[in-house]
């Protein structure tokens, strides 16, 4: 499932240091070799919100370029999870987290920048709000805040973003009109191609298609599909259909805890744990 | 509902219980409160409130207007009446204000000049002030010091301006005078300062209401982006509110250009032409509320003083207008 493309391995071309950047590690811990192919550790994570504990204790990896589906109902902790991910949670006062997440083995609370880590690990947000300009310098204004000045190169990137996002035909005309005028599903996949442009390693969807018609709804999944070749993704969904549909894997939350993680097809048709089977026949939630 | 009582009685028995009305419809009124007999009333009273309520509003609506108009009605009838002595070219072009000579002088320019310079200085002072106060207090402060400061820009705002007056007048003016080599503190810019003083509480508020109501999710996108705190505020946020802040400063300067004690007392009240802003001016406001005491009603110098006033609320008028186009371009 997980076997690396060329690009992954040219992405992955830091592979040998990654190692070495691994202090926590223990030198003769051989079963840390299949951490390679693991985009992102996470371990003993918790995150309180003032006294009330979201997520306890959880523990897990993603592997490099799959869609990971995080299913559960509300209050389980899933966009907790998602924004500790690219560390919007630093935003809430209230918060402590403890635990670490390694985004190639680095721990990006302590040894990243918040900006360094909120642009390799972007996020697609539950409801499509584009920023209040035009479409062109929406997807522009990942690149242009990263230092990218040179117009042309712009272009190349809004074309290209918006083209991987199955955009480009419906709005290649009116580049310069104000993007609050898409409709939901066009501003979604706005979204998608302005978390494209900043190239991202992972993009974290929040809920992505809570807000829209099926027919968005798949054009939404077939783009997620076609990144699958260049970006690791999480996609948080209270849908556990599409989780089903999108994910390779798909991890199960309830009240915090992380209940089971497995692959797609063995989480919805042998889940280990009762809860999990509950939740996807529709028991609860 | 006794026209309806009879024949009521007649084709409807009082069968309440079945009817499911609440028992206590029974007794006397049994018969009043049945279902056909209630509603319709019902209805036409909520039909009547709504109508009256409706028609408050309008009025209250058109009542703004027409105070406005009365004022302004008022204005312009003593204002204009200026000109059936006194030219409009000598005044509006006329560089010398002396309502005592033979025969007087009713120059505006002087008056504006001093208004401008006094504006002018206030408005370059308090906007970069305020700017970054409201930024600091809407983005950036932690949630303690922000209430801090929130209450101290509203107890600035609470200073009557005569008292900051008061202080520009003993304080700030001899500072102005001793800094700038200046035979007298009480100047333009003295009063520029003292006015910058009380614009910046009205921008500071306004514009961090707008900052605060920029959505959480246009920061949160463009910090997930990679984008930083101060890109995030200077790209996205400040644009977001700029209708909100635009609108702030415009208050700000009309608050300004419409203060009379404190300019009085500050910046020496000379009706000469400004060469620069360290030379004491005498505002339109000024004007009208030092003369107007010493004026025999229906006089020149009376009518004078009016068509300053219509000049004056022009001025504003114009100010808010702007404002206006501004705001409704940028929702475009």
């Amino acid at each position: 499932m997980n076997t690396p493309t060329p690009i992954s391995a040219q992405q992955d071309g830091g592979s040998a240091s990654l190692l070495g950047g691994l202090p926590h590690q223990g030198g003769g811990r051989n079963e840390d070799l299949t951490r390679f192919t693991d985009k992102i550790v996470v371990e003993n994570l918790s995150i309180h919100y003032g006294s009330v504990e979201a997520l306890k204790n959880v523990s897990f990896s993603v592997k490099n370029h799959e869609i990971l589906g995080v299913i559960g109902p509300a209050n389980s902790g899933k966009t907790s999870f998602l924004r500790a991910m690219n560390r919007l949670n630093d935003l809430e006062i209230a918060t402590h987290t403890e635990g670490s997440i390694y985004l190639n083995g680095k721990d990006i609370n302590r040894e990243m920048d918040a900006e360094e880590v909120r642009k390799k690990v972007t996020m697609v947000f539950a409801l499509p709000l584009p920023l209040p300009m035009s479409i062109f310098d929406n997807i522009a204004y990942g690149p242009r805040r990263h230092g990218t000045k040179d117009k042309k190169k712009l272009a190349e990137i809004v074309e290209k973003s918006l083209k991987a996002a199955f955009l480009w035909d419906e709005v290649k005309d009116r580049l310069s009109s104000s993007a609050m005028k898409l409709s939901g599903g066009q501003q979604q996949r706005l979204c998608i191609a302005r978390t494209l442009a900043v190239e991202p390693e992972v993009i974290l969807y929040d809920e992505p298609c809570s807000g829209l018609d099926p027919i968005s709804t798949a054009r939404v999944e077939e783009a997620m599909f076609e990144l699958k070749s260049r970006y690791t993704q999480i996609l948080v969904t209270n849908n556990v259909k599409q989780a089903a549909r999108v994910g390779d894997r798909v991890a199960f939350f309830l009240m915090g805890e992380l209940v089971e993680i497995d692959t797609a097809d063995k989480l919805f048709t042998a889940p280990k744990d009762k809860r999990t089977d509950d939740y996807i026949t529709g028991r609860f939630g | 509902m006794c026209f309806y009582r009879g024949s009521m009685n007649d084709g409807f028995p009082p069968t309440l219980e079945v009817q499911g009305r609440p028992s206590f419809f029974r007794g006397k009124h049994a018969g009043m409160t049945q279902d056909g007999v209630r509603r319709p009333t019902l209805t036409t009273m909520r039909k009547i409130r709504e109508f009256l309520i409706e028609k408050i509003i309008l009025l209250d609506g058109f009542a703004c207007i027409l105070f406005v108009l009365l004022i302004f009605f008022f204005l312009a009838k003593d204002g204009l009446a200026l000109f059936k002595t006194f030219s409009l070219a000598g005044f509006f072009f006329g560089t010398l204000w002396n309502p005592l000579a033979e025969p007087p002088q009713f120059g505006i320019v002087p008056l504006l000049l001093g208004s401008l310079w006094v504006t002018l200085g206030a408005t370059i002072i308090s906007v970069p002030l305020g700017l970054a106060c409201a930024i600091f207090i809407g983005e950036i402060a932690p949630r303690w010091l922000r209430e801090i400061l929130k209450a101290g820009v509203e107890l600035l705002a609470a200073i009557p301006s005569i008292v900051i007056g008061f202080i520009g007048m003993t304080m700030l003016a001899p500072v102005v005078k001793i800094i700038f080599h200046l035979p007298t503190g009480l100047t333009a810019l003295s009063g520029s300062i003292a006015l910058a003083f009380m614009a910046i509480p009205t921008i500071v508020s306004i514009m961090e209401d707008a900052i605060t109501a920029v959505p959480r999710n246009y920061k949160e996108g463009s910090l997930a982006l990679g984008a930083t705190h101060w890109q995030t505020i200077y790209r996205v946020i400040i644009p977001a509110a700029s209708s909100g802040i635009v609108a702030s400063i415009m208050l700000g300067i009309g608050r300004v250009i419409g203060e009379t004690m404190a300019v009085m007392m500050i910046t020496g009240n000379a009706s000469v032409i400004p060469k620069s802003i360290f030379e004491p001016v005498r505002t339109m406001t000024a004007t009208i509320a030092a003369e107007m005491g010493e004026t025999v009603r229906g006089s020149e110098h009376y009518f004078s003083l009016f068509a300053v006033g219509l000049v004056l609320f022009a001025i504003t008028f114009a100010i808010n207008f702007v404002a206006d186009m501004a705001l409704h371009r940028k929702r475009k």
